[in-house]
């Protein structure tokens, strides 16, 4: 992901606008090492939405990147365009009950299944999707 | 069919699967006065319309019943069956005298031949729910026995075997008009429904709302004949399961804490689930993947 993609596309984008704005004033290298944080937390969000132990969301979820994934729950695809709001996806993980009384995905966050940190490295993760 | 989001009440499935959830909650403070019989109709229709495909009998073979190409599988395990070596040892052990010369048919209505279809059944005179798992041990207990352990080995073989003598009877199991086994009734069904462990799941979210899905590689089997094949061989395990088994280790899976075998509440919860299966033949033993 580079700055200026993400400048035009995304939640994060409007999460780190502000930040952004001043990335570009020091220009790239600090720009460039910001993308590397946010890659480098959506492959840690990766390894914890697959591992089985965590929030083995491939038990339910067919993921690009998975295998022997389950169908309980919708493939996640296009979720970047579905979900533009990065608090929504937060709130699912960590509770979607909230949203759907009967669903049974588990509450990850209300039920500490995944701690609040997790949590946001597996919706980085997410937005690559 | 699943839960789409943003409709969560407005797909059918989800009117369903709330009627059967708000029966369950309603009727534990008692406000609806409970109705096992038009439990059974509501739930077996929920199934038969979810899967109008399916034969009605074909629901006792679990996962093998939502996919077809395991129930070309199945067939052919079926051609050599792995429980084959436990039929047998149950067969030779329900003969064999105990060292006061009694036997199981001893204990049981027309000699425990052709009746696993009446477990479990409400006993009057201890006042609560007995499995034909709990029967067995009781049997041996009462004539001086060790009783077995419920999970796997001589419960599987002698259950295994009871079965088959009852394979193609219709579960006929029975409410008596007793406040006590409509209560008994009544918690397996709260528990049934009613969601835990850190996963917070219940029983039905995986063979209620879930059946035919998978989850990872396996199929979920649908609530629906859920018990007509026990106990089952099971490729996972190696090797032969009983009901108290399969409830435990669906129990552990959600990371919650199992109850011990044959607890108040998993009886019940077989009471209900061999109830709403009524008319559904047995099968057992059955072979799983
Ligand atoms: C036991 C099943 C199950 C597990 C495990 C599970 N989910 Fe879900 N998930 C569902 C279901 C079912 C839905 C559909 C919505 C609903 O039920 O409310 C869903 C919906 C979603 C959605 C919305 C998708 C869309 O297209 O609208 C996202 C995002 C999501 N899950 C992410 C995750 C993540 C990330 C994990 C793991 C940390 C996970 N899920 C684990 C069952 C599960
Ligand atoms: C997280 C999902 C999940 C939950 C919750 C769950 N199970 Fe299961 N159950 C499974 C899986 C997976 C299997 C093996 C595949 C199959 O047969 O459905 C299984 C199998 C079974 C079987 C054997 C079915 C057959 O034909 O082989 C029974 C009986 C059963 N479960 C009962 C229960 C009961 C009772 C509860 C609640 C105490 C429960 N399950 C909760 C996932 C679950």
């Amino acid at each position: 992901m580079t700055i200026a993609r993400s400048h035009t596309d995304g939640p994060m984008a409007r999460r780190t606008a502000a930040g952004i704005f001043a990335a570009l004033a020091l220009l790239g290298s600090l720009g460039l090492s910001t993308a590397a944080r946010a890659q480098s937390a959506a492959s840690e969000g990766e390894k914890i939405a697959f591992d089985r132990s965590k929030g083995n969301c491939l038990t339910c979820h067919e993921i690009k990147g998975g295998t022997l994934a389950g169908s309980i729950g919708p493939a996640l695809t296009d979720i970047k365009s579905k979900y533009p709001d990065r608090n929504e996806l937060i709130a699912i993980v960590t509770d979607e009950t909230k949203r759907n009384p009967q669903t049974v995905m588990p509450p990850f966050g209300r039920n500490h299944i995944l701690t609040d940190k997790e949590i946001s490295a597996v919706v980085d993760f997410l937005q690559t999707l | 069919m699943r839960l789409v989001p943003g409709s969560v009440l407005g797909s059918t499935f989800g009117i369903v699967v709330a009627a059967l959830l708000m029966g369950a909650a309603h009727s534990a403070p008692a406000s609806d006065t409970p109705n096992p019989a038009a439990d059974a109709k509501a739930f077996q229709k929920f199934f038969t319309d979810k899967f109008p495909k399916v034969k009605f009998e074909d629901f006792v073979n679990g996962p093998y019943s939502m996919d077809e190409g395991l129930y070309q599988q199945w067939k052919e395990k079926e051609e050599f069956p792995p429980y084959e070596f436990a039929l047998d040892m149950g067969k030779e052990l329900f003969a064999k005298p105990f060292k006061n010369g009694k036997t199981f048919a001893d204990c049981f209505p027309n000699k425990g031949i052709g009746i696993r279809q009446n477990y479990p059944t409400f006993d009057e005179k201890q006042g609560k729910v007995v499995t034909l798992e709990l029967a067995v041990n009781q049997c041996l207990e009462s004539n001086g026995e060790k009783p077995y352990s419920y999970t796997k080995d001589e419960m599987a073989a002698v259950t295994a075997y009871m079965a088959f003598t009852s394979r193609g009877k219709p579960f006929d199991i029975k409410i008596p008009n007793d406040p006590r086994a409509l209560a008994a009734y009544e918690n397996g069904k709260r528990y049934f429904y009613t969601r835990r462990g850190q996963l917070n799941f219940s029983c039905a979210s995986c063979h209620v709302q879930s059946p035919g899905e998978h989850i990872r590689a396996e199929v979920l089997a649908p609530a629906l004949g859920i018990l007509n094949a026990m106990p089952i061989y099971r490729s996972e395990w190696g090797g032969m399961g009983t009901t108290s088994r399969r409830f435990t280790s669906c129990n552990s899976q959600v990371r919650g804490v199992p109850l011990k075998p044959q607890d108040d509440e998993y009886r019940d919860l077989e009471y209900y689930l061999s109830y709403v299966s009524n008319g559904l033949p047995i099968s057992g033993p059955g072979a799983r993947p």
